[in-house]
């Protein structure tokens, strides 16, 4: 075997066209990003201040950066299953072979659940928690940076395998025998394994240092039970990652081993049981949707007792609700395969369990409307997003409810019910809550709001484009299709088809709206500035912080005796009060440790997939020598002088003082 | 730490420096909380080992290879060495640096004839034809306990950073946290051996 394993030229498919015009696009634009941080001269900027940053504020904004290009990838694959579909009715064979068709719905899937919703949750959670809980930085900061570059280290794995190699062509789910090396001899499956692998330590990681944070690192006063709520249900998405992640990490090492050592875990041969991964993967996977929800559940809180000006409505319920679903989450997995086979008893246990999640769930809606009620609801475009969501997340709830039902589910299984279904929930569920969150610490972040108008114009091309895009597959899963064919012949299905490829250009035209608003916003940000700290009167303690905040967050902690510590600060008259006299603040440093290890890690995963043993090794090595460098490393710290940071909490006062009296 | 009642006294300031103790318990309990998600990771793979360990395929079973006196002396080797590590606990709590680092030296030394003994059991194994790829059940078993292996080679590796941290720095506050982070590590591998030793090859031989 050559020192490349099994990388050759040939492994570049260059007689792709759709995959050479998409590198052609990806090399253009990445030349004009390059060329632009040349000409402003931002290259030691951005590895200063961003890449080599351990501030849970930027790392969060890379996050979501991050986030927002694989929205891009996740969604050209989704627009091209969309058109495919919609051109190879009666037989027609369309435009994208079944080879390359059945690696982008792999994608697809990894790519919006793995590499797009989990970056903007943990992008909105590193942002906004610390700040929320009365915290300096989360427990670890240099762990909080390994744990993005691990993150990103899996987006450009996958990324690579558009142009070196293949993905696979399993479905995200990556199911054997159909994975197993019998049946997907390619690198694809392996592509899939290391991208996650990788990923997954990041988010464990990220999980144990918010874990540390909310439970070791709150202002003084703040009880648990007065925690921001979505500092609570990101606490219990932290709990299910803990909790659900090793799974994945161990079934994803078993199917490694079948791959690479010829175990027999789950192959056909020599008594494997391929349902063992299936049972495997839902116990993680099934976990991983309520990670997902539950975070865009604390945004729509937030968001609705803001935009109201009121308390939240069952701030106890609310967290007593996500801890049930927590719970509740583990104990459903058997629902995404009621057909294996299992006893009518087994398959009802899970069926009763996954119905009773409605109960907390819907607990939470009346919650929200109860919130509303009487208050003076702002419609400002997170308030769209959310009622947007209690909309279109109530009418997944209830088709969740019909699949749980076996014998329901019996007809239903792995048709394009299913797919509506799950995307009324993720999309119309959690990623409208992302948006919402988005749109609403938008201003916190970055020191500048939104524009309203484009995020109103974005808004409604989302939710409109999402119903006529999605409640067509809901019909053609009663008609009988299946999910992931290439192509039909089936005339009854075509106009459900046409209708669904309509939707998704509309979803298109919402992405795009996206994009300008942040442009518009970005021009005008001189008009759009947020010169308090506070634009929407919010309730928790992140507004009282300076926009974007300051970099050690708080100059002093302030003593909580509120769930809305905020709001109680600003009846009290104390808010924005100065100190005669500050500490110096300990502050960690900025470290590149982080990316190294990521760097060797990320090399250490593609020469396993290339099997470029020697590759492999030096990366590993690599990785662990400046883990080792890193912890011995004495200069990991300085203090911020009482002097500077009396004069930035001057000017911070200052500032929302001339915003009150004017 | 709760009482200053007022929310701008300077003495609220107190709250905000990160001493010692306070980092030493953040750093504690995260390694914790790391060990519960470690414990997880076992549980999968005993989970699948108790799934496939009948699935011998027509070959040999639990019965036809486990030797419990080798198994025996393996496992006595480990839990010595959870003792010795102990003892360098409090050695090192006493800021005694000779003997923390004789007792880490016996540790390691406990510890390395265990893997040494694990390591020929696989080859003895894999050289009799019972090797990992002949069934699901012996795919199961080199993995549980080889994944226990790994778990136990790297606090070997670790051992040997920290010997080297206690002769070159000392046992300042620091590296005494990342000894208690160490032997949480070394007595929960013993734990999960207890585990690995009764599921697999008490139950197995049985």
């Amino acid at each position: 075997m050559s020192i490349f394993g099994k990388l050759t030229l040939e492994s570049v498919p260059y007689h792709e066209p759709i995959i050479m015009v998409t590198l052609a696009v990806v090399a253009v634009v990445g030349l004009v990003i390059a060329g632009l941080i040349t000409k402003y001269k931002q290259w030691s900027v951005l590895w200063h201040d961003w890449i080599t940053s351990i501030d849970h504020k930027r790392l969060g904004i890379m996050y979501i950066v991050l986030a927002l290009v694989m929205l891009v990838r996740g969604f050209a694959d989704a627009i091209m299953m969309r058109s495919q579909l919609a051109l190879a009715t009666n037989g027609a064979a369309g435009y994208l072979p079944p080879e390359h068709y059945d690696q982008i719905f792999s994608a697809h899937g990894v790519i919006m659940i793995i590499f797009m919703a989990m970056p903007f949750m943990i992008g909105l959670m590193n942002i906004i928690v610390p700040l929320q809980v009365g915290a300096r930085d989360v427990a670890f900061p240099f762990l909080n940076n390994l744990s993005f570059w691990l993150t990103a280290g899996g987006a450009i794995l996958i990324n690579i395998s558009l142009a070196v190699g293949e993905f696979a062509r399993t479905g995200w789910v990556a199911y054997p025998p159909l994975s197993e090396l019998a049946y997907s001899p390619g690198v694809g499956v392996d592509y899939y394994i290391w991208a996650l692998q990788l990923s997954g330590m990041g988010t464990l990681l990220t999980a144990v240092n918010f874990l540390v944070t909310v439970f070791k690192m709150r202002a003084p006063g703040m009880r648990l039970m007065q925690m921001p709520i979505f500092t609570w249900t990101c606490t219990w998405a932290n709990i299910l990652v803990a909790a659900s992640f090793p799974i994945l990490t161990a079934v994803l090492a078993m199917l490694t081993l079948d791959r690479y050592l010829g175990f027999h875990f789950f192959t056909n041969e020599a008594g494997g049981n391929a349902m063992m991964y299936i049972n495997l993967f839902w116990a993680w996977g099934h976990p991983e949707v309520y990670i997902l929800i539950l975070p865009a559940f604390g945004i729509f809180s937030e968001v609705i007792s803001t935009f109201t000006g009121k308390r939240l409505f069952g701030y106890k319920s609310m967290v007593y609700a996500s801890g049930a679903i927590s719970i509740l989450g583990f104990i459903v997995w058997l629902h995404h395969f009621f057909t294996m086979g299992s006893s009518a008893n087994v398959n009802a246990f899970f069926g009763v369990m996954t119905m009773i999640i409605a109960v907390p769930t819907g607990a939470k809606l009346f919650n929200w409307l109860f919130t509303m009620y009487r208050g003076r609801l702002r419609i400002t475009v997170p308030v769209l997003w959310t009622i947007g969501f209690m909309v279109t997340f109530t009418i997944g709830g209830m088709t969740g409810v019909l699949l749980a039902i076996p014998g329901a589910d019996y007809v239903l299984h792995n048709s394009l019910f299913l797919i509506a279904h799950f995307h009324n929930t993720i999309l119309g569920g959690a990623v409208f809550g992302y948006f919402a969150g988005f749109n609403y610490w938008f201003p916190k972040a970055m020191g500048f709001k939104l524009h309203e108008g484009w995020g109103k114009a974005s808004f409604w091309c989302w939710l409109v484009g999402f119903f006529v895009a999605f409640m067509p597959l809901y019909v053609l899963g009663f008609l009988g299709m299946t999910r992931r064919l290439n192509h039909t012949n089936n005339p009854e299905w075509n106009l459900w088809l046409y209708i669904a490829a309509v939707g998704g250009v509309i979803i298109m035209f919402g992405i795009i709206f996206q994009f300008i608003q942040l442009y518009v916003s970005f021009k005008e940000r001189k008009q759009l500035k947020d010169t308090t700290g506070d634009p929407w009167n919010g309730h928790t303690l992140e507004w009282s912080t300076a926009s974007p905040p300051q970099f050690y967050n708080f100059g002093h902690i302030p003593t909580v005796h509120d769930i809305d510590a905020w709001t109680d600060m600003k009846e009290k008259g104390i808010a924005y009060k100065l100190l005669d006299k500050y500490l110096p603040i300990h502050m960690p440093k900025n470290t590149s440790a982080g990316v190294l290890m990521s760097l060797g890690f990320t090399g250490f995963g593609f020469a396993m997939i290339w099997h470029i043993w020697w590759l492999a090794i030096v990366g590993l090595v690599f990785a662990i020598g400046v883990y080792i460098k890193r912890c011995y490393s004495r200069d990991v710290d300085y203090f911020v002088m009482p002097e500077e940071v009396h004069e930035i909490e001057q000017a911070h006062a200052a500032a929302a003082a001339k915003e009150v009296t004017a | 730490m709760n009482t200053a009642a007022n929310y701008l006294t300077p003495d609220a300031a107190v709250h905000e420096h990160g001493g010692h103790e306070e980092h030493t318990s953040h750093s504690v309990f995260g390694f914790w909380l790391y060990l519960m998600t470690d414990c997880l990771l076992f549980a999968s793979f005993f989970a699948t080992y108790a799934v496939l360990y009948m699935n011998t395929a027509g070959g040999v079973s639990g019965k036809d290879i486990f030797e419990l006196d080798y198994v025996a002396i393996e496992t006595a080797a480990l839990l010595l060495s959870s003792i010795t590590f102990g003892f360098a606990m409090i050695t090192a709590q006493g800021q005694k640096q000779r003997a923390t680092l004789g007792w880490l030296l016996v540790t390691f030394a406990f510890g390395a004839v265990f893997i040494g003994m694990e390591i020929n059991e696989f080859h003895h194994l894999i050289a009799e034809g019972y090797g990992p790829q002949k069934s699901a059940f012996l795919s199961a078993f080199f993995s549980l306990v080889g994944l226990h292996g790994l778990h136990v080679t790297a606090g070997l590796i670790w051992m040997t950073v920290m010997m080297i941290e206690v002769v070159r720095r000392g046992l300042g506050h620091q590296t005494v946290t990342r000894l208690s982070c160490l032997s949480l590590f070394w007595h929960f591998l013993d734990i999960v051996w207890i585990c690995v030793f009764t599921v697999v090859y008490l139950m197995g031989a049985m």
